[in-house]
């Protein structure tokens, strides 16, 4: 029978119900023994979840911190020769990641200035009333469905210089050719241009949902106020629309930081590293040169950056919309 | 407290189950059980990769032979394809427990396994049938006195060139110096053909430009002097980058080139099997990739070795190239070497060099490449009188890395001749 009541006091302890109860009344020896039932009880739930998190997540995160100040180059159950930090001293004079970190930058930029709005423009669109707009809504969401890879092997094909189809279109409207992604000036051009395929279907999709969430309440009585269409956009639709466009940009970053498996199948990080991206340098020196201890610094500079970045934009970015969520740990609560 | 003494059973349960996976490696239970009970039983892992026809078939039939002359060894073949198979190997060699047969190139990443207790030291196990192979092919895997491996192929990088573009561009015999070999390109331009097939988004097969006129200008031993002393600073390297940049002003390769990769439909091998380009500096497997993604130019392929340099230390009778080998794991059974005797035999090795995909290594079965494309390539390197091994397998792996980024950077022509070499030198003080 006692195996009964585990669950059901632990719905009882749930923080809502809490509330409710005053604080000033004196615990009891059996409401302790309660609580204590309770925590057993959720750590028994967690353990597996935390396990898993430990061995998956955590623990390569602290190897690779540690290997990041040796010199290794993989060999043997762990590495010996400490170098201290003279892993990241030398990512400060090398050129290829200095690059990488500045493509990186200009790929957020572009993807805050064009793929995020041009996801917003599309999904307010297909928020109208039209013909087929089910359909249009599957199409559009479709390449990010596709994974990475089989999109990257795509559009090699697609941007050929010899026989791509985009050359033969380009050809046949009498435009020339374009050297797509075999020139190191036009790569990361085209090289966005795939990411925007890819990935602007998730964010409309997104934008989709935050904007059906917005009473229609309020754009009718905007409109009944004489609002034009722009002003109920600017005025009503966008700031209600606020924490997703928060959350999608949020995204954007942590994602283009980690961008990979896209760029090594599509072009390889070439020519001649125009195209590289944070991951791509510390595949190339982990699996290619075996310098895991250089890789791993690498990788340690990815965890930051993004580290820094999460905790930065939500601490100042969405603090706002993480107010009452339940998942803050915390910080959510005043 | 019946929950937790059951989560306790459970989790007890989950850990047998994890034991059982990790014992996976232990010998099965023998199925013909008919071996004498004096021999112990033995599991072979073997991964190669030869994963696709022709060499895949023969080698199990191999392994199937051995077993049965041998009922005590069991023949795990793990075949995988190229890229698969690095990835692989660079993860159990992180966990210390590599496979007891292996697939190597020799040079400095066997080094490194030697270096990092993965690869076995067989000098002494194959003291009485080293003798068998071509000392060429066997020096690969001879690393400071001691022998690491052993070859099952070799072969080498030379120019296969399109006959009949050559004859519509007025050229008459192949470039036997770098300035007929320039010129040679010139006339290829003029008459409107593609000189030269390159896939420049795979990167090594630009080093062998670099490091042809590297051998050509500075002479073999100046390569390996500059891998001991960890410095490329040598004018004749400068020179060979300078060379490799005179060619590329030139403008010979194909549109998009940078991009383009080594093997597929859009690639150096099918933009030569296909006939848009003229020649290609490849390695003897260059027929068969050409077959394989665009088309056969049957006799109008042709090869010819890379061209001396006029004033040059090296001789144009110098051949780089490489092959395959197999290296040994620390803790194989002595039965690992005596199947490699087996499958290297010469009679074994003729029914492999037979299958047309692999070149002979040992003594006395040049004879039995039947595959003329084989034979052009096993005439040149008969009458080599020096031979280089990629530098990308020589030298240690971030080394030949960096050999392969800055020749690609010296023929995009965003870094110069003397960045090249200061780039190298410094990777390879880094090591």
């Amino acid at each position: 029978m006692k195996m009964t009541k585990g669950p059901e006091s632990a719905v009882r302890a749930s923080p809502v119900p809490r509330r409710l109860i005053p604080p000033q009344r004196p615990r009891s020896a059996a409401e302790k023994r309660r609580k204590l039932r309770t925590r057993v009880t959720i750590t028994l739930f967690l353990l597996p979840g935390l396990i898993l998190f430990s061995l998956l997540v955590l623990a390569p995160i602290l190897l690779a911190m540690y290997s990041s100040v040796f010199k290794w180059n993989g060999f043997g159950l762990l590495p010996k020769n400490f170098v201290g930090l003279d892993n990241f001293t030398r990512l400060l004079e090398n050129e290829i990641f200095l690059g990488d970190l500045q493509r990186g930058l200009i790929l957020i930029v572009l993807s805050l200035v064009v793929q995020l709005p041009l996801a917003l423009a599309i999904a307010l669109l297909l928020n109208q009333k039209m013909r087929l707009r089910a359909l249009y809504r599957l199409l559009f969401f479709a390449p990010y469905v596709l994974s990475e890879v089989i999109a990257a092997v795509l559009f090699s094909m697609l941007l050929s210089p010899e026989r791509g189809f985009a050359n033969e279109v380009l050809g046949f409207l009498g435009l020339g050719s374009s050297s797509f992604l075999s020139e190191p000036d036009t790569v990361m051009f085209s090289l966005f241009i795939v990411l925007t395929w890819k990935y602007f279907g998730f964010y409309m999709i997104l934008y989709l949902a935050g904007r059906q969430s917005i009473p229609k309440e309020l754009t009718e009585a905007a409109q009944i106020d004489g609002a034009t269409p722009w002003h109920v956009f600017r005025y009503v639709t966008l700031p209600l629309l606020g924490p997703t466009i928060r959350i999608t940009a949020f995204l954007a970053v942590i994602g283009t930081v980690q961008l990979f498996d896209l760029v090594y199948v599509l072009t390889g990080g070439g020519p001649v590293h125009a195209s590289e991206t944070l991951g791509v340098t510390m595949y190339d020196f982990g699996f290619n040169r075996f310098q895991v201890g250089y890789a791993s610094a690498i990788s340690v500079v990815m965890f930051v950056l993004s580290l820094v970045f999460a905790l930065g934009y939500q601490r100042f970015v969405l603090r706002r919309d993480l107010e009452g969520a339940t998942t803050t740990m915390g910080g959510g609560r005043r | 407290m019946s929950l937790t003494r059951r989560a306790v059973v459970t989790a007890a349960a989950a850990a047998l189950l994890l034991a059982g996976c990790g014992s996976g490696d232990e010998a099965p239970p023998a199925a013909g059980g008919s071996a004498p009970a004096a021999q112990e039983k033995v599991v072979i892992d073997w991964w190669h990769i030869q994963n696709i026809e022709p060499m895949l078939p023969v080698w199990d039939a191999m392994a199937k032979e051995y077993m049965a002359a041998h009922p005590n060894v069991t023949i795990n073949i793990n075949p995988l394809e190229n890229e698969a198979f690095k990835a692989k190997m660079t993860t159990v060699a992180q966990s210390g427990e590599g496979p007891d047969i292996y697939q190597t190139w020799g040079g400095g990443v066997l080094q490194q396994q030697a270096d990092g207790g993965i690869a076995k030291d067989i000098t002494a196990d194959i003291a009485d049938w080293s003798g068998t192979f071509n000392p060429a092919a066997l020096a690969a895997y001879q690393l400071g006195g001691k022998t690491y491996g052993v070859p099952y192929d070799i072969g080498m990088v030379g120019f296969w060139y399109n006959k009949d573009l050559f004859k519509k561009a007025g050229i008459e015999q192949p470039p036997a110096t770098w300035t007929e070999f320039l010129d040679a390109v010139n006339k290829l331009k003029a008459a409107n053909i593609t000189p030269i097939a390159l896939g420049g988004k795979a990167k090594w097969p630009g080093h062998y430009y670099w490091t042809y006129l590297a051998m050509r200008i500075a002479g073999l031993p100046a390569l390996q002097e500059a891998a001991t002393a960890k410095s490329f600073e040598n004018p004749d390297f400068v020179a060979a980058g300078q060379k490799l940049k005179e060619l590329a002003d030139l403008k010979p390769f194909q549109n998009g080139f940078l991009g383009a990769p080594y093997d597929t439909p859009d690639g150096q091998a099918a933009a030569m099997g296909g006939g848009k380009a003229a020649m290609e500096l490849m390695g003897q497997w260059a027929p068969t990739v050409q077959k394989d993604t665009a088309g056969d130019l049957g006799e109008a392929l042709g090869f010819f070795p890379f061209p001396s340099v006029e004033g040059g230390k090296g001789a144009a009778t110098e051949a780089l190239g490489g092959g395959g080998g197999f290296a040994v794991g620390v803790d194989a059974p002595k039965e690992a070497t005596d199947f490699l005797k087996f499958i290297l035999s010469a009679e074994n090795s003729r029914k492999e060099i037979a299958t047309g995909s692999l070149l002979p290594v040992v003594k006395g079965t040049e004879d039995a490449v039947t595959d003329p494309r084989g034979k052009m390539v096993v005439d040149v390197l008969a009458k080599a009188t020096g031979f280089q091994l990629y530098l990308d397998q020589a030298y240690p792996p971030a080394v030949g890395a960096q050999v392969n980024d800055s020749v690609a950077e010296l023929i995009a022509g965003t870094k110069s001749p003397e960045d090249t070499v200061k780039a190298i030198t410094e990777t390879a003080q880094s090591e």
